[in-house]
């Protein structure tokens, strides 16, 4: 196969420890995450959910290197992060595909920078490429592509380098719920395939179940982790697990706690009491004379 | 409306889970869900299969048929073409009525030729080398001086665009000098360099630098910060990224400095001729002027124009050659 073999227990261990990370603004600094702490094991697949705004991205995209923790540490098989690097994948919510390159020519990138020759690239790229199930399309502009396609590509492409990590910054978001369904199976496919740890960032609570090995919860910002969830629900999963009491139960804690945030991250008056109230009042009779 | 209306309202809901079909196997049909349980209303009707249809009908391949489809498809493009030549006959047309009659209408057409004299001027032109000496002089000035430009102005940009404290040292001294018009140049040009054909040169240089450089900055702005990233965490250098995402990226942003870029060129062009050249179709155009050659003056502004669309032209296929990935489909 293409990809490097890794041997999956021994590498990919990502440690984030007391991170801290604020901007500067006129009235002072503007805490966006702090005193966060996560560890993703060697071939662990962990989601990171929260309300939007939480600072998750932030925290995937500090692991990514292309952020500096102001205070913390960010460490990958314990070297530090410096700077974003091959070793670290990354798959992005906009699928960033580069628009001039074909298909192939996006999933050769990575390997292109390592200086890999042209035919052994182009046959590295055909392997994973068949393993998407994008054969045929290898030739073609991404904007012909459908957003599953594209998104297949993304996730082809970060991993075509062999990193010892794969970092997903809402991959799915875009893409409507079938397709997304799909796309979950597929990654769950590779990644099992891979043996590599995967950090996934989603707002979506089925589907870091369905995904996960473990769920970080973050809270509203200032954000920080509110909780750690073990998922123990068997591999492989399926679409009918979503039908099982464990899932359901799992669901109904994970919104629970994220609904807390959410309310708190839409604003101070906002809490379950006021929420009722709306309710009432507008299945009332006062809409209805209004309308 | 009472709580009690509210409740009743959401017993209305669909199940959440498809209900199927009822056990002796035959169909709920959705109809008879009115008097039915609330169950029911998820009940499935699967439709008896289609016979399968093909997505693409092949029309017949004859060659009416096949005419009359490219006709039909092309309509639009068709009827803007003939559109187009009917709008040029017309304007060939009133130029001939206002000049043969020498009309007065306070526009004075009393000394302004006539197609039939510019089109015999024309003949006369093509049969004598002179005349093409004046096109491939001029010719060759823009190509030195829009090549310059280019080469100047596009690698400027994207540096510019790329480090900010560059571009803060650079940009004020272009706002200052870029709405000096290239004709006001002339003089200055004239004792900067030795040779008259250096200031003209230059001129045009000056005229194609502008457009290209603020039009390689803007896409230098515009250039998604995201595939940026995804280049670094592929393990792109600095130096790979400027060549893989940031140049590609600002292409069609820098051929559209590219067009504008030789249109104003040949402004410049002309205007630097018609005051300082020896040659040149600017040159050729003023000359007539003063040796009342009056056809010769239409024959001039013609060339120009015909020159300045075909280089344009050439320019926005280029333009197509280099971008495959922006071609519509």
């Amino acid at each position: 196969m293409a990809i490097p073999a890794t041997a999956p227990t021994q590498t990919g261990l990502i440690e984030v420890t007391g991170f801290e990370l604020a901007y500067d603004t006129i009235d002072g600094a503007v805490i966006a995450v702090s005193d966060a702490d996560l560890v993703v094991n060697p071939g662990e697949f962990v989601s990171i959910i929260g309300p939007s705004g939480c600072g998750k991205s932030t925290l995937l995209n500090a692991v990514a290197g292309f952020l500096k923790p102001t205070a913390g540490q960010v460490t990958v098989d314990g070297e530090a992060v410096k700077g974003p690097s091959a070793d670290r994948g990354m798959v992005f919510q906009q699928y960033s595909l580069f628009p001039w390159k074909t298909v192939r020519e996006n999933v050769e990138f990575g390997l292109k920078m390592r200086g890999m020759g042209r035919s052994e690239r182009a046959v590295a790229a055909r392997t994973l490429l068949g393993l998407a199930g994008l054969s045929a399309f290898e030739n073609h502009y991404p904007d012909r592509l459908s957003g599953g396609m594209k998104q297949r590509v993304g996730i082809v492409r970060a991993l075509a380098t062999g990193p010892k990590v794969l970092l997903l910054d809402e991959p799915f978001g875009a893409l409507d719920a079938q397709t997304r369904v799909i796309m979950q199976q597929i990654l769950t496919n590779l990644w099992q395939r891979l043996g590599i740890s995967v950090l996934f960032v989603t707002h979506d609570i089925d589907e870091a179940i369905f995904l996960s090995d473990r769920i970080y919860v973050m809270t509203a910002r200032p954000g920080c982790i509110k909780a750690e969830v073990t998922v123990p629900l068997p591999r492989p999963r399926d679409a009918a697990l979503q039908l099982s009491p464990e899932f359901i139960r799992l669901r109904a804690d994970l919104g629970a706690l994220i609904r807390e945030e959410s309310l708190k991250a839409m604003g101070g008056e906002l809490n379950e009491d006021a929420l009722k109230g709306l309710a009432v009042n507008l299945n009332g009779s006062n809409l209805a004379q209004v309308v | 409306m009472t709580r009690a209306a509210v409740k009743s309202n959401v017993k209305m809901h669909t199940p959440l889970h498809v209900a199927g079909t009822p056990a002796d196997g035959a169909p709920c049909v959705p109809s008879a869900a009115p008097s039915a349980p609330v169950t029911a209303s998820g009940a499935i009707l699967l439709r008896p299969e289609r016979a399968p249809v093909a997505q693409v009908v092949t029309a017949d391949g004859s060659l009416p048929g096949l005419a009359r489809r490219w006709l039909r498809l092309n309509m639009p493009a068709i009827r803007a073409t003939l559109l187009g030549a009917l709008a040029i006959s017309l304007f060939i047309l009133a130029w001939h009525v206002v000049t043969v009659n020498r009309m007065d209408l306070y526009v004075r057409f009393l000394n302004v030729p006539s197609p039939e004299q510019v089109l015999e001027s024309a003949r006369t032109a093509f049969s004598t080398g002179a005349f093409f000496e004046h096109i491939a002089m001029s010719c060759r000035r823009i190509f030195i001086g829009f090549a310059i430009a280019a080469l100047v102005a596009v690698p400027l940009g994207m540096l510019m665009g790329r480090f900010a404290l560059l571009k803060a040292f650079v940009f004020p001294v272009c706002e200052v000098l870029r709405p000096i018009p290239a004709i006001a140049w002339v003089p200055m040009a004239i004792m900067l360099w030795p040779t008259n054909e250096q200031s003209i040169v230059f001129i045009t240089f000056l005229g194609a630098f502008f457009p290209i450089l603020i039009n390689t900055l803007h896409g230098m702005a515009n250039v998604d910060e995201v595939l940026v990233r995804a280049a670094r965490c592929l393990g792109a250098s600095e130096r790979a990224t400027f060549r893989e995402v940031y140049f590609p990226a600002v292409l069609p942003q820098v051929f559209t400095g590219l067009t504008v870029g030789m249109g104003v060129a040949w402004v410049s062009l002309i205007a630097a001729e018609m005051i300082s050249g020896q040659f040149g179709i600017g040159y050729f155009t003023w000359e007539a002027y003063s040796l009342v050659q009056y056809p010769d003056i239409a024959l001039g502004m013609i060339t120009i124009g015909v020159l300045g669309l075909a280089s344009s032209f050439l320019i926005r296929l280029a333009g197509r050659a280099v971008t495959p990935w922006s071609r519509t489909k």
